[in-house]
C-alpha cells in the first residue's frame, strides 16, 4: 500500500511487520522516532507478542538484545552516533556470539565536537565488528532492507546493521509502498535460532577461547560473511518476487555501461549523484560518459561485484560521508582493494561530514574536474580553506591556540569574537 | 542444535579436566575415640548406642549397649557417669545426659521385656564366678555370651552384692535390680545362693576350668572411738545390709554418720528416711576434699542432712546423760591435712554410724599359690588374672576405684581374658583410636541445646519414703538428650563434607555407608576437614 | 528430588544434612540428587568460595524451579574458571556476554521468555563484585528500576581477583589489594569509600533483596527459594571468601565467611520492597580482630605495633552494621 510518511515511521512499521519479539529502546537522535513509533505500537496493542524495553543506555540496549536473541527471540534495536559507540563492546559481542540482531543505525556524525547531523562515521567505525552493514538509498529501500535483514541475519546467525542517513531519510516524508503482513510473513519465516538457551537442551554460550582456537573462530566469522555475498543477492531476488520491486542486493549500477568515470557512493546521496549524472549525460552540456555505482552492502564488502562494475571504466571517484583521519577515505580504501591490479585511476572525495550539504553544484564541479583527472587523490568537497588555513596559521604561531572547533566557528562567524 | 565452534560448549564437559592432580594434601576419613567411650570404666560404646537412640530405635540402642554392659537400668541409676565429665559437649553448653538416656533404655527394656540376643554355641567350658555383685554378674554374663557355662556362687541370701546390700532403695529400686538379674539368669547365668566359698581351689574342683573372684569389700573399716552404752556405734555396711532384712535398723532420733564418702551420705539419707529427726555427717576434712560425689552431697543437704566439716569424733555416749558425742574441730595444715585444734563440742546422738570404708574378705584365698595380696587387695595383671593361673579377680577386691561401673568393666575384661586363657591364648586389648578431642571438632554446627534436667522427687517424699529420688526421662526428652550427642570423632553422615566441597568431590554412598572422596577432582583444599563438625576427616600429605 | 534419610543427626544442627527438618526445609546440597549446576573439573582455586556459593545458589534455584533456570554470567573468575574452551562446568543453559552487561542480558532473556510464554523458566544473572558494583552497576540499576523478572546474584569476594586482586568498590576499608598496596601513611584501601550494594538495591524498592554467606547454607538456600517465589527484580548478595585475594588458608573459606557474619562485618538480612524483614542474628559475637587476623590482606594492621586506631575504625564499622541491622536480635521485624 502506498503511503506518505516519515522515514522513521516507515521503518518502524516495516520492523513491526517483521514481528519483532523484543525491542530495546534508548533515545538518541536521529533514530528516536523509530523506537517511539514501535513503543507506541506495542503499548496500544497494534504490535502484539512483543516486549518493548526502555533501557538505561545503548550498552544495555544491545545487551538486552543479546540476551533476548540468545533466548530465541527476534530482537531489534536502533541507535546512532555516540549511542553506537557506547554499545561497541556489546556490538562486537553480538556478532562474536552469532546472534542475529537487527539494528537500525540512523547515521550521524561522531563527536567531539558533538554534532547531530548525518554522515557515515558512526556505522563505518563498526565496519570490522563482524556485523553485516546494509546502506539504504531511499526510505523505501530502508523499509525493504529491514525485512530482508531479519531473514538474512537469522539465516546466517549474524547481526545486521541497516544504515540510513539521519534526518535526510529518517525525518523525510516520502511516499513508500508499505507491504502487507501477508507479504512479509510469506517472505520472512519465524525465527528458528541456530543456538538457544533452553533448559531442555542446556549449552554454555560464550566460552573463553584461547590461542588454540581463536583464529579459527575468527576465520569462521569471516567465512560466514563471505557466504552472505551469495545469499544477499538471492534474498533480494526473492524479495522482488514477493514484493515486486528491486531492493537490497550488494550494489547497484546506474548508467555505467559506457561510463569512463564511475562515481561510487552509499546512502541517500546516491539520489543527488544520479540527478547530477543525468544532467551531465543529458541537456545542453551533456554527453559525459559518467555513471554511478551504489554500494548497498558494505559488509561483507562485494570485492568481485565492485571490480566487475568498474572493469570497463577509466577512473572511479569514491564520494563518501566518512573520513579515515590520517589516510583519507574508508569506502575508498575498500574499493581500491577491489580494483587491485586493474590500473584504474581512483579519487576519494570526502563530502557531507557532520551534515554539510552536498549540492548538485558542487558535485557537477568536482565530477567534471575528476573526469579531467584534475582533482587531488583525496579531495574535501566544499571545504572552507580560508577557515582551515587561518587555524593552521594560528596553530603554527601559538602552540596553545585554544579549542579548534570554537576557533573555527568564530572564523565562520557563528560565535562572536571575544578577545580577538 | 547447530552449535557454533568453540564459543558454545556441551554441558558439564569439564569432567574431562581432572583437577585432582592439583592436590598436595589428601583428605581421609578417620574414626576417633569419643571421650565418653574413653572415660567409661565399663567400656561402653556410648556414642554407638546413642547413635541408635537418636533415631528413636531404642531396642537397637539397648542391644548395642548390652554388648558391653548387661545392666543399663541399674547403671542408669547408680553410675557416677565419668562419661559425662569427659563429654566434649560440656565445652559447648553442657554434657550430654548419657546416664539418663542409659536409664531410659534400661527401663524401656524392662518395660518391654527385651531379652539378650542368643549366646554363642556352648564351648563345654565351665567358669566359677564367686560373688554376684556387679563384677560377678558382668563376668558371668559375658562368659555366657561367649558360650561358656558360668556359675555364680553367692554367699548371701539374694543376688546383687553391694547393689542390693550397699545402695539404698531410693537410688536403686529393688524391682529394677531384680529385673536385670532375672534377665541374666533367664539368659543362662546360674546363681547358687548361700553358697559361700571358703577355699577357692577346693571350689574349682566342682568341674570348673577357671574362676573369677568378685567377692567385693564388705568388711567395714573401724576407728577406735571410746563409747558408752547410751550411744550405739554401728558400721555403715551393716546398716545398709540390714535395710534389706526383715526389720530396719534402730538408729534413734539423732544419728551421726562418720565419714565423707558416698556411703556416709547413703547412711545419713537412709537414717532420715527411717524417721531420724536429725542426721549429721561428721567429716574431718573440708567439703572440697569429700570423696562423695558433689550431686549426692547436694541432694543430701536438700533433704535436711547437716554436715560438719573439719570435725572428728573423739568419744560417743561417754557423758553423764550419755545421749551425745564429743567432737573436735580440725584445721587444715599447709599440706592440706586436718590437724586437731583442741576445740571440742558436744552433739546429741542416739547412734554413731561409721562409714570409713570397707575391706575385702580374702580368707577364701588362703593357701592359693602364686597369689599376691597387697594392702588388702589382690594383685592382677592387665588381663585381670591373679598370680595363680586360671584365677581371675575384679571389682572392689581388685581395684582402688570401687564403683559399680568399674566392677562391671572388670567383669567384662575378665570374661574376655578368661575366654582367651581357656583357648590357651593371652588376651590383648584391642588398639584404641586416637582420642577425639574438642580441638579437632567444629562446634559451630551444633546449636545450643542445654541438657534436659531429670525430674526430682519432691522434698517431703524424699525425707519420709524410700521412693526413687531421681526420675527418668520420658521418651521425648530422652530422644532430645540423645540427639545432643556430637558424635565426636566419628562420621554421623551429616552431609557437611558432601555439601561444602567446592569441587563436588565427595561421593555420598548412601545411608549408613558414609562417604568417599572423588580423588579425580578433589583439589585438597581441606574445607571438608575444617568444616567436619565431629573431626572425622584429616588431611594427609599426598604421596605418603 | 529425594533425600537420603540421615541415620544420625543432632538437634537443630547447622550441618548440611539434618533429617529433623521437614523435607521442604532440608538443604538442597544434602541431596544425592542435587543438580551440581556447576560440575567438577572447573578451574577455580583450591577452596574457592565463589565456586561453592555459585553451586549453592544455582542448585537452590534449580530445585525451586524444577530445573528451569537460565543463567547469564558476567566476565570474571566464575566465568573464566567454569568455561574455558573446550570444556564447561555448567550443566544449565548459560551465557556469558560481557563484564558489565549481565543484568541487561538477563533482562533480554527474561523478555524473550515472557514473549514466548515460557514463564516457567526463570532467569538468574550472576557476577562478582567488580561486575556488579562497578562496571555492571548501570545495567543492574536499570534492571532493578524496570523491575525486570531477573534474580541477580552477586558473589562478593571484595575485589578483582581474576585479574590479580585489584580493588573494587566492594573492597573493604584497609584491605590490601594490588591497587591499594599496604604502603605509605594509610596502607590498604581507603576508609569512607566503597559501596554496599544491597543497600542501593533496597533503595530501588525492588521486591526482594537479601544478603547471605557461604557459611550459612540453609539461610542462603531459603533466600534463593524465596527469591524464586517472587516475580520481578530480585537481588542476592553473597559473601564468598577468596583464599587468594584475602590471603587465607584454602580450608578456611567457610570459616572466614562465618567470622565476617559473626563479627558484624557482613550483615546478613533480607528485605522486601525496600523494607528489611529479617536478619540472621549473630550467634556468638566476636571482635573484628578475630576476622581480620587470619587474613594476609590485613596483615599490615598486626605488625609489631598493631594499628589499633585502624582496627578500632573497622570495629566501629562492624558496630554500625550491628546497630543498623539489629544483628544481635534474631528474627523477623
Amino acid at each position: 500500500m502506498l503511503k506518505q510518511m516519515e522515514g522513521s515511521r516507515a521503518v518502524a512499521e516495516a520492523v513491526a511487520l517483521c514481528r519483532p519479539e523484543v525491542i530495546c529502546a534508548y533515545p538518541i537522535s536521529p533514530q528516536t522516532h523509530i523506537v517511539e513509533a514501535l513503543g507506541e505500537m506495542v503499548k496500544d496493542g497494534s504490535l502484539t507478542n512483543s516486549e518493548f524495553i526502555n533501557v538505561e543506555s545503548e550498552f544495555a540496549a544491545m545487551s538486552v538484545a543479546i540476551g533476548a536473541s540468545a533466548a530465541g527471540a527476534r530482537s531489534y534495536t536502533a541507535t546512532a552516533s555516540q549511542g553506537l559507540l557506547y554499545m561497541v563492546e556489546a556490538v562486537y559481542n553480538a556478532s562474536g556470539l552469532g546472534l542475529p540482531i537487527v539494528m537500525t543505525v540512523a547515521n550521524r556524525a561522531i563527536g567531539a565536537p558533538i554534532n547531530i547531523w548525518n554522515d557515515h562515521s558512526d556505522a563505518l567505525s563498526q565496519r570490522d565488528s563482524g556485523w553485516l552493514q546494509l546502506f539504504a538509498e531511499t526510505n523505501q529501500e530502508a523499509l525493504d532492507l529491514h525485512i530482508q535483514a531479519f531473514r538474512l541475519a537469522e539465516e546466517l546467525s549474524l547481526p545486521i546493521m541497516v544504515c540510513m542517513d539521519g534526518f535526510i531519510l529518517t525525518h523525510a516524508y516520502e511516499r513508500v509502498d508499505m507491504p502487507t503482513q501477508e507479504q512479509v510473513d510469506a517472505y520472512l519465516p519465524p525465527y528458528s535460532p541456530r543456538q538457544v538457551l533452553d533448559p531442555a537442551e542446556p549449552v554454555s554460550i560464550g566460552a573463553m577461547v584461547g590461542p588454540e582456537a581463536f583464529m579459527e573462530v575468527r576465520y569462521l566469522a569471516h567465512a560466514k560473511q563471505m557466504e552472505a555475498l551469495t545469499l544477499i543477492p538471492a534474498y533480494a531476488a526473492e524479495f522482488k518476487a514477493v514484493f515486486g520491486r528491486d531492493s537490497g542486493g550488494l550494489l547497484h549500477t546506474y548508467s555505467t555501461e559506457d561510463a569512463e568515470t564511475i562515481i561510487i557512493a552509499m546512502g541517500s546521496v546516491l539520489g543527488t549523484i544520479k540527478d547530477v549524472i543525468d544532467e551531465m549525460r543529458q541537456g545542453d552540456n551533456g554527453g559525459h560518459k559518467i555513471g554511478v555505482l551504489g554500494i548497498t552492502c558494505f559488509r561483507p564488502f562485494p570485492l568481485a561485484g565492485v571490480a566487475a562494475a568498474l572493469q570497463h571504466c577509466k577512473r572511479f571517484v569514491v564520494l563518501e560521508k566518512s573520513l579515515a583521519i590520517g589516510i583519507g577515505g574508508i569506502v575508498a580504501t575498500n574499493v581500491r582493494m577491489a580494483v587491485t591490479g586493474m590500473g584504474l585511476k581512483g579519487y576519494t572525495v570526502i563530502a557531507g561530514l557532520g551534515g554539510r550539504a552536498i549540492t548538485k553544484k558542487s558535485l557537477h564541479a568536482v565530477f567534471r574536474k575528476a573526469e579531467m583527472d584534475n582533482i587531488d587523490p583525496v579531495t574535501f568537497l566544499d571545504l572552507d580553506w580560508k577557515v582551515v588555513n587561518n587555524q593552521l596559521e594560528r596553530e603554527k604561531a601559538h602552540r596553545k591556540s585554544g579549542p579548534v572547533a570554537e576557533a573555527l566557528l568564530r572564523d565562520v562567524g557563528v560565535v562572536a569574537a571575544r578577545n580577538y | 542444535m547447530d552449535k557454533p565452534f568453540a564459543i558454545t560448549l556441551d554441558p558439564g564437559s569439564s569432567l574431562a579436566n581432572l583437577t585432582g592432580s592439583w592436590r598436595t594434601l589428601r583428605p581421609e576419613y578417620v574414626d576417633r575415640l569419643p571421650p565418653c567411650n574413653a572415660a567409661c570404666p565399663a567400656g561402653e560404646n556410648i556414642q554407638g548406642w546413642l547413635f541408635h537412640a537418636e533415631s528413636g530405635n531404642y531396642e537397637k540402642a539397648w542391644r548395642s549397649l548390652v554388648e558391653n554392659n548387661p545392666m543399663p537400668a541399674i547403671m542408669g541409676r547408680v553410675c557416677y557417669h565419668p562419661c559425662e565429665g569427659a563429654c566434649n559437649r560440656e565445652q559447648v553448653d553442657s554434657a550430654v545426659g548419657i546416664n539418663s538416656v542409659e536409664r531410659f533404655l534400661g527401663d524401656e527394656a524392662n518395660k518391654h521385656g527385651w531379652q539378650f540376643a542368643p549366646a554363642a554355641p556352648p564351648t563345654g567350658r565351665r567358669v566359677l564366678v564367686v560373688g554376684s555383685g556387679p563384677a560377678g554378674l558382668s563376668a558371668a554374663y559375658h562368659l555366657t555370651r561367649m558360650g561358656h557355662q558360668a556359675v555364680i556362687y553367692e554367699a548371701g541370701p539374694l543376688a546383687g552384692g553391694m547393689l542390693r546390700f550397699g545402695i539404698p532403695k531410693y537410688r536403686l529400686p529393688r524391682e529394677v535390680l531384680d529385673a536385670e538379674i532375672k534377665r541374666l539368669t533367664d539368659f543362662g547365668v546360674e546363681i547358687q545362693l548361700q553358697t559361700k566359698v571358703t577355699n577357692v581351689l577346693e571350689a574349682m574342683k566342682d568341674g570348673f576350668d577357671a574362676v573369677f573372684l568378685g567377692v567385693g569389700a564388705h568388711i567395714a573399716k573401724r576407728a577406735y572411738i571410746p563409747a558408752g552404752d547410751a550411744c550405739k556405734v554401728l558400721d555403715a555396711v551393716a546398716v545398709l545390709r540390714d535395710m534389706e532384712g526383715e526389720s530396719a535398723p534402730l538408729l534413734g532420733r539423732k544419728v551421726v554418720v562418720y565419714g565423707g564418702g558416698n556411703t556416709a551420705l547413703d547412711v545419713a539419707r537412709t537414717a532420715k528416711r527411717l524417721g531420724a529427726e536429725e542426721a549429721i555427717i561428721v567429716y574431718r576434712r573440708t567439703r572440697e576434699k569429700m570423696p562423695a560425689h558433689h550431686f549426692e552431697v547436694e541432694e543430701a543437704l536438700q533433704e535436711g542432712i547437716s554436715i560438719k566439716w573439719l570435725t572428728t569424733i573423739k568419744e560417743a555416749g561417754m557423758s553423764e546423760d550419755g545421749g551425745d558425742i564429743m567432737v573436735e574441730k580440725m584445721a587444715l595444715d599447709d599440706k592440706g591435712f586436718p590437724q586437731p585444734t583442741g576445740e571440742f563440742e558436744r552433739i546429741e546422738a542416739n547412734s554413731v554410724v561409721l562409714a570409713l570404708g570397707q575391706d575385702a574378705d580374702l580368707s577364701l584365698l588362703d593357701n592359693v599359690p602364686g597369689l599376691v595380696v597387697n594392702k588388702g587387695m589382690i594383685e592382677i595383671d592387665a588381663g585381670m588374672m591373679t598370680g595363680h593361673p586360671g584365677v581371675f579377680a575384679g571389682g572392689d577386691m581388685a581395684g582402688n576405684e570401687r564403683t559399680v561401673t568399674v566392677a562391671v568393666g572388670h567383669g567384662k575384661l575378665a570374661a574376655r581374658a578368661i575366654d582367651s586363657w581357656l583357648r590357651g591364648e593371652t588376651w590383648v586389648p584391642p588398639p584404641r583410636h586416637e582420642l577425639a578431642t574438642f580441638e579437632r571438632m567444629n562446634p559451630w554446627y551444633y546449636s545450643d541445646a542445654p541438657k534436659t534436667m531429670r525430674p526430682v522427687l519432691d522434698i517431703i517424699r524424699r525425707q519420709s519414703t524410700f521412693d526413687e529420688v531421681l526420675g527418668g526421662l520420658d521418651e521425648t526428652n530422652a530422644l532430645f538428650e540423645a540427639r545432643r550427642c556430637m558424635s565426636c570423632g566419628n562420621c554421623f553422615e551429616c552431609d557437611n563434607c558432601y555439601g561444602v566441597c567446592p569441587d563436588n568431590a565427595v561421593i555420598k554412598l548412601g545411608p549408613g555407608k558414609r562417604f568417599k572422596f572423588n580423588l579425580d577432582y578433589c583439589k585438597g583444599c581441606g574445607i571438608c576437614a575444617t568444616e567436619c563438625p565431629c573431626g572425622a576427616i584429616k588431611m594427609v600429605p599426598e604421596g605418603n | 528430588m529425594s533425600f537420603q534419610p540421615v541415620k544420625f543427626y543432632q538437634t537443630g544442627t547447622f550441618t548440611v544434612g539434618n533429617r529433623l527438618l521437614p523435607p521442604e526445609e532440608r538443604s538442597v546440597q544434602s541431596s544425592d540428587k542435587r543438580f551440581n549446576s556447576i560440575n567438577s573439573g572447573h578451574r577455580a582455586c583450591q577452596g574457592c568460595g565463589e565456586a561453592l556459593g555459585a553451586r549453592y545458589a544455582i542448585d537452590a534455584a534449580m530445585e525451586a524451579t524444577n530445573g528451569q533456570v537460565i543463567a547469564a554470567n558476567a566476565t570474571g573468575c566464575l566465568e573464566v574458571f567454569s568455561t574455558p574452551y573446550p570444556e564447561t562446568s555448567w550443566q544449565i543453559p548459560w551465557i556469558h556476554s560481557l563484564f558489565g552487561n549481565t543484568a541487561a542480558v538477563a533482562t533480554g532473556i527474561a523478555a524473550a521468555l515472557k514473549v514466548k510464554g515460557q514463564t516457567q523458566t526463570r532467569v538468574v544473572a550472576q557476577g562478582g563484585d567488580g561486575g556488579t558494583t562497578d562496571i555492571g552497576f548501570g545495567c543492574l540499576s536499570g534492571m532493578f528500576e524496570r523491575n525486570d523478572d531477573v534474580l541477580y546474584i552477586c558473589y562478593d569476594n571484595g575485589g578483582y581477583m581474576n585479574t590479580g586482586v585489584q580493588r573494587s568498590s566492594a573492597t573493604p576499608s584497609a584491605a590490601r589489594t594490588s591497587t591499594t598496596p599496604a604502603v605509605g601513611s594509610a596502607p590498604g584501601n581507603v576508609f569512607g569509600q566503597g559501596k554496599f550494594l544491597p543497600a542501593i538495591a533496597l533503595a530501588h524498592d525492588i521486591p526482594y533483596v537479601a544478603t547471605a554467606t557461604v557459611a550459612d547454607l540453609r539461610d542462603l538456600e531459603a533466600k534463593v527459594r524465596r527469591a524464586m517465589e517472587i516475580r520481578g527484580a530480585r537481588y542476592i548478595h553473597i559473601l564468598v571468601p577468596c583464599p587468594l585475594g584475602w590471603g587465607t588458608a584454602a580450608h578456611d573459606t567457610i570459616r572466614m565467611a562465618r567470622l565476617a557474619k559473626e563479627t558484624g562485618t557482613f550483615p546478613v538480612f533480607e528485605a522486601e520492597y525496600g523494607e528489611i524483614k529479617s536478619v540472621l542474628a549473630i550467634r556468638h559475637p566476636l571482635p573484628v580482630e578475630d576476622y581480620l587476623k587470619p587474613q594476609k590482606r590485613y596483615a599490615h594492621l598486626f605488625g609489631k605495633q598493631p594499628k589499633v586506631d585502624v582496627i578500632a575504625h573497622l570495629q566501629a564499622q562492624a558496630d554500625r552494621n550491628i546497630k543498623r541491622y539489629g544483628l544481635l536480635e534474631q528474627g523477623t521485624r
